[in-house]
C-alpha cells in the first residue's frame, strides 16, 4: 500500500495532521501499538522539522507485511553538517518552533531512536531527504 | 488513580472528555517541552504541561497519551479542543502552578515516570 501527504513549511497550525492520519491508517490495518507508537513518533518528529525547516515537502510511506517505508523529502536550505544535526541538544529552530514545544536539538536522535533503519540525505540550499524503515516482523 | 479523582485534588476544570473520568491512570510526567514527551516509551500516564497549544495535543496523539492537565490557568482553546475530542481526550485545566500540581499528585501515590 502506498501513501502521500504535502506538507506545507512554516504552516505550524497543520503540523502533525500527515502523522495523524497515517497512524489511523496502522490502526484500521491492526498493527501492534508498540510499532504504531514508534513509526508514528518518528514521523510526527520527522514532520515537524519539514514544517520547522522547509518550504515545502512530501511524504511517501510504503507498507507491506515485512515493513514501513517512509521517505520524506523536501525542498528547503538542506542540512550543512548532518553528524552534527544529529547530535542531542544541538538546533538551529526558530523561536517560533521553540513556542510549540520543539527545537531542543532532539527530534533526529529520536527518530533514530524509534526507527529500525534512518538514512539522511541532504544538499544545501536545495532540501534533505529522510528516510525512516520499520520492521514489521522482529 | 481515576482521573475524576485527580481533577478534583487540583481543583481543575474538566473542558474535554467529561464522559471518560472513570479511566484511571498511575504515573505523571510534568513537562513544557514536547521533545521530551515524545521520548516517553510508557503509554500508562498523564501529561502535565503548561503549553497550550495545538502541538501538545498532537504530541499526546502520537505518544498515546489520553490526559492533559494544563497548569498554570493555561486556556484550551477551539482548536485544541476540536483535536482532543476526535481522539477521546480528557482536557483539564488547573489554576496551579506545575510544582504545586505535581506536589499534590506525588503526595497522593502517583509516580513519576523515571
Amino acid at each position: 500500500m502506498h501513501f502521500e501527504y504535502i506538507i506545507d513549511g512554516g504552516n505550524f497550525a497543520k503540523a502533525g495532521t500527515a502523522s495523524s492520519l497515517f497512524k489511523k491508517v496502522l490502526k484500521q490495518l491492526n498493527v501492534d501499538p508498540k510499532l504504531i507508537k514508534r513509526t508514528v513518533v518518528a514521523l510526527y518528529e520527522a514532520e515537524v522539522n519539514i514544517v520547522a525547516h522547509a518550504y515545502n515537502g512530501v511524504i511517501r510511506i510504503d507498507i507491506d507485511t515485512e515493513r514501513i517505508y517512509i521517505n520524506l523529502t523536501d525542498k528547503g536550505p538542506g542540512i550543512p553538517d548532518i553528524e552534527l544535526a544529529m547530535q542531542k541538544g544541538y538546533s538551529t529552530a526558530t523561536p517560533e518552533v521553540r513556542e510549540m514545544g520543539f527545537g531542543a536539538g532532539m527530534g533526529l536522535s529520536n527518530i533514530k531512536a524509534n526507527a529500525d533503519k534512518l538514512k539522511i540525505q541532504s544538499e544545501v540550499g536545495k532540501g534533505t531527504t529522510v528516510e525512516i524503515e520499520i520492521l514489521l516482523k522482529g | 488513580m481515576k482521573i475524576k479523582q485527580i481533577a478534583e485534588l487540583l481543583n481543575g476544570k474538566v473542558v474535554c472528555g467529561e464522559d471518560y473520568l472513570d479511566r484511571s491512570v498511575n504515573s505523571v510526567f510534568a513537562s513544557d517541552l514536547m521533545s521530551d514527551v515524545l521520548t516517553l516509551k510508557s503509554e500508562d500516564l498523564l501529561l502535565m504541561t503548561g503549553l497550550g497549544n495545538v502541538q501538545t495535543i498532537r504530541t499526546a496523539e502520537m505518544s498515546d497519551i489520553n490526559t492533559i492537565i494544563f497548569v498554570r490557568n493555561k486556556k484550551v482553546n477551539e482548536e485544541m479542543l476540536k483535536l482532543a475530542e476526535e481522539n477521546d481526550m480528557v482536557l483539564i485545566e488547573c489554576p496551579y502552578s506545575m510544582f504545586k500540581a505535581s506536589g499534590i499528585l506525588y503526595q497522593a501515590g502517583l509516580e513519576p515516570i523515571y
